[in-house]
């Protein structure tokens, strides 16, 4: 049973029982939806941002989700690690995460960059299941990234308070 | 364990080289996933090195001695093709890439013989707005997007048989479903999800009394010798060879010569002509209308080699075998609590592949705790989104079994499921 609790940590599977900040929350700026093709399992994910003294940075992650333990888990990570962060701080965490996935169980991961997700790690060594833990991430990435684009649209817009 | 069957099973995994290896470190490898894609003998892999090393060259062109051997080792494949499912005459045998392949040929000429193609001979294949297609939610994706696709382009209406709880089709609204508007009724013949054999002789009757074309994905019932096209009752019959113990790259679609003559092409290129001109290209005869480019020699007399296999072996020895795998599964994961099965809970009318759902513990992480055991099942919606939403599940983890499976390795997927219960503290 070795490899297999490579993979199913004990922070997974804890991270998998109770994720954190799951649920959908109000209010918030972009929603997404998005699926992993070859099981069906999907994440509904709500990004809210604030202003960080000129800088976007993430108010809340709030999302349902249906999926492995991996994928529930993963999720569940990641919205603890972005919360609070600036989006490019954020990003730069997501960058080293998937990074991590791809390296094939190779990879050094930086726990203080990446911090719960390091438990992550064993996934790389499982090319099937590397979607899996991808999905929450996308779907933050994905809907951040429509969040900021709603930003920029509304800005010219001086009446309108930013956040 | 319950009686024993004709078949040598010991003596068979023999010919499968791969089932000596071991998986994940020292664990013997336990596939139950040949409803996925099949071992290969040693007797396929043999005809494949023989064929590189001895006879390889292009077919139907080459004027040389390596030519005719290719040429006929390919059109050998083909009678060999013929004879395993019964059919009258190797010229209703086309080879194609796969099942899909297969399907997407049928969908395309129809669309081409909308726009035209094919003339006054294509007439009865012609689409007109309101007319309707009729598929089922057991579909693999294979047998739904095609359909689909042509239904955009030529306005025809897509319409879908049910499934009930237990797994079987709803026939309970035929008669309306298959009406004088029905021109194509699609559907499997063994679902790959539920197992289930589906009635086709008695759908067919139904839509050839409206003058509908029957085309059934055969691909999880050939592989088990459960084919005769003399008695199917279809029209077109699509099945693949890597899920009967041939290679990847090789499908077949069956239809009856008269009804391939009057289909127009699917892919154009080199062979399938009779004569090309710059204004336009008169066709080869079929099957070669419909086998555009150099073919898959190699795998389509691999393919040849694999139903040789099968047909030494006995298909009513590997039915008998599969049912007693089968009935065994069966039994022994009914005791698991929480375990569901989807599908026809007895063996009749029903191969042998089982999925099923287990309380608390999603597929993917049921698989791997399999996979970490040697055992190599199928977790996801296995190409069949919509049966998994009918039955309201997610997902599914498949279990499927071939001639070659044992009932020790049925145990060992019980015994991974318990694991795995207790791994993820369900049980």
């Amino acid at each position: 049973m070795m490899q297999l609790e490579s993979l199913y940590t004990e922070i997974i599977m804890e991270h998998a029982a109770r994720p954190l900040h799951a649920g959908l929350r109000e209010p918030f700026d972009a929603e997404v939806r998005h699926v992993n093709p070859t099981c069906g399992d999907e994440v509904t994910l709500r990004v809210t941002l604030k202003d960080a003294d000129g800088e976007p940075a993430v108010a809340d992650v709030s999302y349902d989700s249906l999926g492995c333990s991996i994928s529930k888990a993963s999720a569940s990570v990641m919205a603890d690690l972005v919360i609070g962060k600036t989006v490019s701080e954020a990003m730069t965490v997501s960058e080293e995460f998937v990074g991590l996935m791809h390296s094939r169980g190779e990879a050094e991961p930086d726990e203080d960059v990446l911090g719960d997700a390091v438990a992550l790690a064993g996934v790389s060594r499982f090319p099937a299941r590397i979607k899996c833990a991808l999905l929450g991430w996308m779907a933050w990435k994905d809907a951040t990234a429509r969040a900021l684009s709603e930003r920029e649209m509304d800005a010219p817009d001086a009446d309108r308070e930013q956040l | 364990m319950t009686a024993e069957t004709s078949l040598d099973v010991a003596r068979i995994r023999k010919d499968f080289p791969i089932l000596d290896r071991n998986v994940r470190g020292e664990r013997p490898l336990v596939y139950l996933d040949s409803a996925n894609t099949s071992q290969k003998p040693r007797q396929v892999i043999d005809t494949l090195t023989d064929f590189y090393e001895r006879h390889n060259a292009n077919i139907h062109r080459a004027t040389h001695e390596l030519g005719e051997e290719a040429t006929q080792a390919y059109e050998g494949a083909r009678i060999k093709v013929a004879t395993f499912i019964g059919a009258a005459d190797e010229a209703e045998v086309v080879f194609t890439k796969n099942v899909s392949e297969a399907i997407n040929l049928v969908a395309y000429s129809i669309g081409n013989a909308t726009a035209g193609a094919g003339g006054a001979d294509s007439g009865r294949l012609r689409l007109a707005e309101g007319d309707e297609i009729v598929i089922t939610e057991m579909e693999h994706h294979s047998n739904i997007v095609p359909w689909q696709l042509l239904c955009e382009r030529t306005g025809a209406r897509l319409r879908w048989f049910g499934v009930t709880p237990d797994g079987r089709l709803d026939l309970s609204r035929a008669d309306e479903l298959i009406n004088a508007r029905t021109r194509v009724v699609a559907l499997a013949h063994q679902s790959n999800v539920l197992g289930t054999i589906n009635p086709i002789a008695d759908i067919a009757a139904r839509a050839h009394e409206v003058g509908a074309l029957v085309l059934v994905d055969a691909a999880q019932s050939v592989p088990h010798g459960l084919v005769d096209v003399r008695t199917l009752g279809a029209d077109l019959v699509g099945f693949t060879g890597h899920k009967m113990c041939g290679p990847t790259g090789i499908g077949v679609l069956w239809a009856r010569r008269d009804l391939l003559a009057t289909m127009p092409p699917f892919l154009g290129g080199g062979e399938m002509i009779e004569t090309v001109w710059m204004e336009r290209s008169t066709f080869a005869p079929p099957p070669h209308k419909f086998e555009a480019g150099t073919m898959p020699i190699a795998e389509a007399v691999g393919l040849g080699a694999a139903t040789d296999y099968l047909a030494d072996v006995g298909v009513g020895a590997i039915q008998a075998h599969e049912r007693d795998l089968l009935r065994h599964a069966l039994e022994a994961l009914a005791g698991i609590g929480g375990l569901r099965i989807l599908g026809p809970a007895e063996p009749v009318q029903r191969g042998g592949a089982v999925s099923f759902t287990v309380e608390g513990i999603h597929p993917h992480d049921l698989s791997q705790v399999l996979d970490d055991r040697g055992v190599a099942v199928r977790a996801g919606h296995h190409c069949a989104w919509p049966l998994h939403r009918a039955l309201g599940v997610q997902a599914s983890t498949r279990a499927s079994f071939y001639l070659y499976n044992t009932h020790a390795e049925v145990d060992a997927l019980v015994d991974g499921i318990r694991q795995a219960q207790k791994f993820f503290g369900t049980a």
